[in-house]
């Protein structure tokens, strides 16, 4: 790909633009991508990584739609893929899902790429740790091909025990690469903590920095806090696989359940590690297109860390029917609603920042505004959940996995399209294909629905989830959600095509083709190896009025520089002066 | 409004687009927490995409429009948002917790039926012995389900109760209910157990008034007429037999194979010896640590009580016909029905019911 984008590079240059250094051409050849400490290479070979492991989870998920069309009769009845390959289908496509794409999607990938630009910082605060995250994901992603061709896996993402305990699968392995993907993860959160600390530039305080930061930040907080406790089950696991040490397997005096807690005190706060920076992207969406000031900034951020520290506490409420205490229902059902309040503040100042403004409709937009309405059904499916006595009748049906898919796909996965999209002019340096763009965001849309609407009312009736076969009532549902699963398919694939028509023949991209206040595009596009010669001028990052359309150059541009200076003075006394009390 | 009350308002107990008919007493209050909750969603939704639409279009990038300078916060007005949506989850979450209070304490004065979960099917275990794979409830009881699992966590689902309960090995669960609507439903298991995890299905079948009564007995009728030969050997897989002895190569390992049990000489732990005879047979199941076999653990637990005269004989011919050189004469010794000996027991034939409903529900012995 870099050779392909020097070539392009070249092929401008004459068009007026200086010719000029920047990451893809500092530096040539295999190794110097391979070795390379520039969070920007680090970002984008992670972002090819997490895409191939998407593509690789999203196969698998149209395999098991697809043997989903038709109800069986009886344990005999085969369709397209066994019992036991229908089982492993669906524990992969959420294995590679979970691990290997939501959590080091929008932090690892574009999290490198973006945070130490945004922040106005030359890179993390340590390289080598970054790379060492990089590796140590294809590690873990290695284990788990290693798994695949071992015998695959079949106890469902969760590993839950005895179960994972007694399948003959290829447990040990996909644990082992789990263990190491959680290191990969610790190891990005650590550096994005350390970064915001110690790399602000003057004049970057905490409360100037783009609320993606504050997202990426309480995101690094919970990777850092929660996953050693998911490295630690998981090794217990193998410990009682391989040695047979009674710790989860009642059969050798364990105790099933404690698995369960063990395992969701990670995976419930892991469940922020996938949303949160999904809220930052779409903070920096809905006013760049809006050409509005944030409004309600503290509240954003606040929330940001009042979700990361109540999903620490809420792990219980996946085990409502696991037999715990009724008081401990009681209590992890109470912080559970709890959690639902600095959500719906997110939700409700989006909205307020929309007001009067100028909203555009280019692509990221698009998937920003299918955000808002996918995950406030995300969001409030979450309530009957949440809510103790119509959860013991949802539990484990279909309801719940529409609801985490409106969340993880609706929220996460088109969040992270919509970043793709808004910050690939500043990746590669080059537009993608605007209206296949728009019209890829329609038809995910669409088909996101048809997908997984029907399986709230499937759910709702009673369909257990993780089941190969169903009752013949359910029948037209699944078909609808099927043919659904398709529409979605067709609508990523457009996707992909519009993002790679771009990297070959779109517009060469300016510094700042949106309009955004944010650092990252005062630095050229694609960024220079170092982002930035001398520390950058740090402002209000949502003073976008400052900016204006400039057509002669198709890019936004700063107002008369003196008026900006002033602008921006003024913009400061104002700023102190709301913020003082 | 038939539409209207498909989607939102079904009469009391129907089923509606979304919930299946009501079928216990706890689901009328599941039910009502869920109507709760669905209309406040959905008055927050209509008011989220309501105002999202309408900004859309209203301030679309358009000529001769330009964006307006808004306030960037409003403190009364981001408290206000913050402070009615924590007012209703409060509503929300007590709704919830007392529904959930009554469904997790079973009252004093149930119907106890035991429940053995495994892979994968269901095996209930009834006050007077009788097991089953289907859940048969008499209507209007209190019932409460004892349930262990032999192998991995299962969770049994009935969703016209809105009951669910998960299954753990070495401990026992309980659920309880009162199923308010004669008829057969459907009983799932709803925690992934493997390979046949979507096969775990079985049917809920509650009874009128009498009819719980007449259906044991007439599964007891069943295990009267049943060939002795085969009802020793329904009896070997469904009551834990096959868990220690060996038939035909499967099986568990702890106790002795079946193979050798009748007509050899054995060899006990106290020193003495003994042909494996019926009355040899008889007291291993009722009085088993009298007699322990050397080199078998003394852990076989006593049936005494557990099994009727027919049963025991049962066994007696299904253990006998197992061994090659004495299952010829086992089968002619047992051609008769289990019950035809003690005809003073069994109700006569013309007692039997025309096996109408409950006829129907059983027929899905295997």
């Amino acid at each position: 790909m870099a050779t392909i984008l020097e070539t392009r590079h070249a092929d401008v240059m004459p068009l007026g633009h200086a010719p000029q250094d920047n990451y893809l051409t500092h530096g040539r050849g295999f190794l110097s991508w391979a070795l390379t400490l520039d969070h920007k290479r680090i970002g984008v070979m992670y972002l090819c990584a997490v895409c191939s492991a998407f593509l690789l989870g999203g196969i698998f998920a149209m395999l098991l739609r697809t043997e989903l069309l038709m109800p069986k009769n009886g344990p005999e009845d085969v369709f397209l893929f066994t019992r036991d390959a229908y089982n492993q289908l669906f524990t992969l496509h959420g294995a590679i899902m979970v691990f290997l794409f939501i959590i080091p999607g929008i932090p690892a990938a574009l999290g490198n790429f973006i945070l130490p630009i945004m922040l106005g910082a030359k890179d993390v605060a340590f390289p080598r740790l970054n790379l060492c995250s990089f590796y140590l994901w294809l590690v873990g992603a290695l284990f788990f091909v290693l798994m695949l061709v071992t015998g695959g896996l079949d106890t469902g993402w969760t590993f839950y025990t005895p179960y994972s305990t007694s399948t003959s699968t290829a447990v040990v392995t996909a644990v082992f690469g789990a263990f190491i993907l959680g290191f990969s993860s610790i190891f990005t959160g650590l550096n994005f903590i350390v970064t915001v600390h110690t790399m602000r530039p003057p004049g970057m305080t905490w409360f100037r920095m783009p609320l993606f930061l504050w997202a990426i930040y309480s995101t690094a907080l919970v990777q850092v806090l929660a996953t050693p406790v998911l490295a630690i089950t998981l090794l217990l696991l193998i410990a009682e696989r391989t040695l047979g040490i009674g710790i989860f397997d009642p059969a050798l005096g364990g105790d099933p359940v404690l698995f369960q807690h063990f395992f969701w005190f990670y995976s419930h706060p892991a469940v922020y590690i996938m949303i949160l920076p999904a809220f930052g992207v779409i903070s920096e969406l809905i006013t760049t297109f809006s050409r509005k000031h944030i409004f309600g900034y503290r509240f954003i951020a606040y929330s940001s860390v009042a979700i990361a520290i109540l999903g620490f506490l809420v792990w219980a409420h996946h085990m409502f029917v696991s037999g715990q205490s009724a008081i401990s229902a009681m209590v992890f059902s109470a912080i559970t609603f709890t959690i639902s309040i600095p959500t719906a503040i997110k939700i409700f100042n989006w909205l307020a920042t929309m007001y009067k403004g100028s909203i555009s409709y280019a692509t990221p937009m698009c998937y920003a505004l299918a955000f808002i309405f996918l995950f406030t059904i995300g969001g409030l499916t979450g309530l009957p959940l949440g809510t103790l006595s119509t959860d013991i009748h949802l539990h484990d049906t279909y309801f719940v996995v529409a609801h985490f898919h409106y969340v993880m796909m609706g929220g996460t996965l088109i969040a992270f399209l919509g970043a793709l999209f808004y910050w690939w002019p500043k990746m590669f340096g080059r537009m993608y294909h605007e209206r296949l763009g728009q019209i890829s965001a329609v038809i995910v849309f669409l088909g996101f629905n048809a997908t997984f609407f029907p399986q709230f009312i499937m759910g709702a009736k009673g369909m257990p989830r993780r089941y190969a076969n169903y009752l013949p009532e359910y029948h037209a549902w699944h078909v609808a959600s099927t043919i659904g699963a398709y529409t979605l398919g067709i609508g990523l694939v457009i996707a992909a095509i519009a993002l790679i028509w771009g990297l070959y023949r779109g517009k060469r991209a300016p510094a700042n083709p949106w309009g955004s206040a944010t650092l990252e595009w005062q630095c050229s596009s694609p960024p220079p190896h170092n982002n930035f010669d001398a520390p950058p001028v740090v402002g209000d990052p949502y003073a976008i009025h400052q900016l204006v359309y400039d057509p002669d150059q198709s890019a936004w541009v700063p107002r008369q520089e003196k008026i900006v200076e002033s602008e921006a003075m003024l913009e400061r006394h104002t700023d102190a002066g709301t913020t003082g009390h | 409004m038939t539409l209207f009350r498909l989607l939102a308002l079904p009469a009391a107990g129907e089923a509606s687009l979304w919930l299946p008919e009501q079928a216990s007493t706890v689901a009328a209050s599941v039910d009502e927490a869920w109507w709760l909750v669905y209309w406040v969603s959905a008055v927050f939704f209509a008011i989220i995409v309501v105002a999202q639409v309408y900004f859309m279009w209203a301030y679309r990038r358009r000529a001769g429009w330009t964006e307006q300078k808004t306030a960037h916060h409003n403190f009364p007005l981001e408290l206000t948002w913050s402070i009615i949506p924590s007012l209703i989850i409060v509503v929300m979450f007590v709704k919830g917790f007392l529904g959930f209070l009554d469904m997790r304490m079973p009252p004093a004065d149930t119907y106890d039926i035991t429940v053995v979960a495994r892979k994968w099917s269901w095996s209930f275990i009834y006050p007077n012995g009788v097991v089953h794979p289907e859940l048969h409830v008499p209507v209007d009881r209190n019932v409460k389900l004892v349930m262990s699992s032999d192998d991995v966590i299962h969770s049994l689902f009935v969703p016209v109760f809105r009951v669910k309960q998960d299954i753990v090995p070495g401990r026992y669960n309980y659920l309880w209910f009162n199923a308010t609507k004669p008829g057969t439903y459907d009983l799932e298991c709803t925690e992934y157990c493997g390979t046949n995890h979507s096969e775990m299905r079985t049917k809920t079948v509650v009874h009128e008034p009498g009819g719980m009564e007449r259906w044991l007995e007439d599964r007891i009728e069943d295990i009267m007429k049943m060939p002795p030969i085969e009802l020793g050997t329904l009896l070997y897989n469904q009551r834990g037999c096959s868990q220690c002895h060996m038939v035909d190569g499967k099986g568990g390992t702890v106790g002795p194979k079946f193979e050798q049990t009748f007509g050899n000489r054995h060899q006990f732990t106290d020193g003495s010896q003994a042909v494996g005879d019926e009355n040899y047979i008889r007291e291993s199941v009722m009085n088993p640590q009298a007699q322990v076999r050397t080199g078998f653990p003394p852990t076989m637990p006593t049936y005494k009580g557990l099994f009727r005269e027919a049963e025991i004989r049962g066994l007696i011919a299904f253990i006998k016909s197992q061994n090659p050189k004495f299952k010829a004469e086992a089968e002619r010794e047992y051609a008769k029905p289990a019950g035809e000996t003690e005809a003073g027991d069994a109700s006569p034939d013309s007692d039997l019911p025309d096996g109408g409903a409950n006829g129907a529900a059983s027929a899905d012995e295997n």
